[in-house]
């Protein structure tokens, strides 16, 4: 359908470019002209609150039990309340974690997914300072 | 006509902070492009007395004894984080004027006068969940009352948890908190403006709410007269929201190292002739003419000093990178002299118009013009894809080797934590 386009050549010098947009379809309109709906934008899956979103890169191997692997990139939204067994970003001695956040029986705790490493439980008066929640992990092969 | 002023509080500084959660607490410095000057300073470095604009190199002795962290600037976090901060909030009024890269006005007609401070809070709070940035709401009938307001909630003069709504106080509070505040406060009012108020023993805001408007405007300007009745509930300024475009573009910049060579010289004038022009296309102007600047360091009093300026007129508007490095290049050459140490240059563009619908001279050839349009829409193409600088005039000079010398001094700038795939922050 789409060599039937033609374009319209002007024939002194000084007007070509500004003729060169238009277009003329000659052939039969397409039928799919009334259901086009858009690309799909990855963005718009991923992206839930587009101003409190951020990136950040994994690093590490205390969550390959969430599927989470060194380099992944992690979406992050900071707008979200943190609930019990979301991943989320946390702040730990100034550096910024990912951990599972768990509430058992008043107390908070982060949990890697790696029987390797260690739970860091939350007591009573002892701040725990979440910074975002993690809502998708990115990986790519190539 | 009720208004809100939001501004972000310490916002470089808050920007790092979020990023670098180890700088929580601790005294902190932003310095300006070359590491000149502070132009952000945490809560503790205020306290140490350390003034906005002071030069970095004459606070070297207070920042070792307490520890204050110096950071180069980070313009691509900040301009990041400002655009989320002020998209929050537009959703706070259908009016917005954003004003600076950490504040907005947004007009608040229409709105309960009762609620006014409670929306305040919303506001607080949704920036601070969704950004994560602290600001702070002053709320008043003018823009010049809103500045205040928001001055007061930040030093807790008045209102509570960084909101303060004049529009809630009585007069005789007001009367009370602008006796307690110095004139030099007030938005408008500067340093020599200070002076002369001060002469006249005009020394804080109530003096100046108070002072005959006629005297004033007599012995001031109309400018300074709005801003007394400003401060007394007329409002003189509207909230503008389109910013109007602007009336000139400057690049200038200090160098890294300073610089005597002629050619050097040329190379970083040519550098920001082309930033320059790349900031005109942008806003789809042309320039009539560019002015040159070169200048000594002012602060090695002991060297030979020379500053000079030259505008240079094009014979027609333009746009067009490669003409107005020539012309700068040409005025360069005319002013600059040997025998110097350079620390600074900048080029203006001056006479800015729209580019569309210009009048054409009668040497201007039509087929050569579009021809330059071309090459500087793929230009600016090449480079927004690929990088800044990617593609450039040869006179500013190969993107590493010569130009080292005069480029800027960044040494502690942060990641571009949001802009660039290769600096995102890392969670172990």
């Amino acid at each position: 359908m789409f060599h039937s386009l033609q374009r319209f050549r002007p024939a002194t010098v000084l007007q070509r470019f500004t003729l060169y947009g238009h277009k003329v379809a000659a052939g039969f309109p397409s039928p799919a002209d009334d259901y086009i709906e858009g690309r799909l934008s990855l963005d718009e899956h991923l992206i839930q609150h587009r101003n409190a979103t951020f990136f950040v890169r994994a690093k590490g191997n205390s969550m390959i039990g969430a599927g989470i692997h060194d380099g992944d990139l992690l979406v992050v939204d900071k707008s979200l309340n943190p609930a019990s067994g979301d991943i989320v970003i946390a702040v730990v001695d100034g550096d910024l974690t990912v951990k599972r956040l768990q509430k058992r029986g008043g107390i908070y705790s982060l949990k890697p997914e790696n029987p390797l490493f260690e739970e860091m439980l939350f007591k009573e008066g002892q701040e725990l300072q979440v910074w975002g929640v993690v809502t998708a992990t990115i990986k790519k092969f190539i | 006509m009720p208004l809100a002023l939001v501004d972000c509080n310490n916002f470089y500084v808050s920007c790092e902070r979020m990023f670098n959660p180890k700088l929580e607490g601790k005294p902190v410095v932003v310095l300006s492009n070359n590491d000149g000057c502070a132009v952000a300073r945490s809560n503790e470095v205020k306290a140490l007395g350390i003034k906005m604009g002071q030069p970095w190199f004459k606070m070297q002795e207070i920042a070792k004894r307490h520890h204050i962290i110096a950071l180069s600037s980070n313009y691509a976090l900040y301009g990041d984080l400002s655009a989320r901060v002020m998209s929050v909030l537009s959703d706070f009024s259908p009016r917005q004027e954003i004003y600076s890269i950490d504040e907005c006005f947004l007009d608040l007609q229409g709105f309960d006068p009762q609620t006014l401070a409670d929306y305040g809070q919303s506001m607080r709070r949704a920036v601070k969940q969704q950004v994560g940035i602290p600001v702070c709401v002053g709320i008043a009938s003018t823009k010049t009352l809103a500045k205040l307001a928001n001055h007061c909630a930040k030093k807790g003069y008045a209102g509570s948890d960084g909101v303060c709504d004049f529009g809630r106080c009585s007069e005789h509070e007001l009367k009370r908190l602008f006796a307690g505040i110095q004139v030099a406060e007030v938005w408008g009012v500067g340093q020599k403006i200070t002076e002369k108020l001060q002469r006249m023993k005009i020394l804080t805001v109530q003096d100046l709410r108070s002072a005959s408007l006629a005297r004033i405007q007599s012995q001031f300007s109309v400018v300074l007269g709005r801003t007394v009745q400003e401060l007394n509930d007329v409002p003189c300024l509207a909230i503008e929201e389109v910013a109007t475009p602007r009336q000139q573009i400057m690049v200038s910049r200090s160098f890294g190292a300073c610089v005597l060579t002629l050619s050097e010289l040329s190379e970083s004038v040519a550098h920001f002739a082309t930033r320059a022009a790349e900031k005109l296309r942008q806003d789809g102007s042309v320039a009539a003419s560019i002015c040159v600047t070169i200048h000594t360091n002012p602060f090695r009093e002991k060297e030979p000093q020379y500053q000079r300026s030259l505008v240079v007129p094009l014979s027609s508007p333009t746009d067009d990178s490669s003409r107005l490095v020539a012309a700068a290049l040409s005025g360069l050459k005319a002013i600059y002299r040997s025998g110097f140490s350079y620390k600074k240059t900048g080029v203006m563009l001056m006479g800015l118009q729209p580019g569309g619908g210009m009048q054409p001279t009668l040497f201007d050839d039509p087929a050569c013009q579009a021809k330059v349009a071309d090459r500087m829409r793929v230009l600016d193409a090449i480079n927004r894809k690929m990088g800044k600088d990617c593609l450039t005039i040869a006179a500013s000079g190969a993107k590493s080797g010569v130009r080292q010398r005069w480029a800027m001094r960044r040494q502690s700038k942060s990641p571009a934590y949001t802009t660039d795939w290769n600096e995102l922050p890392v969670a172990g």
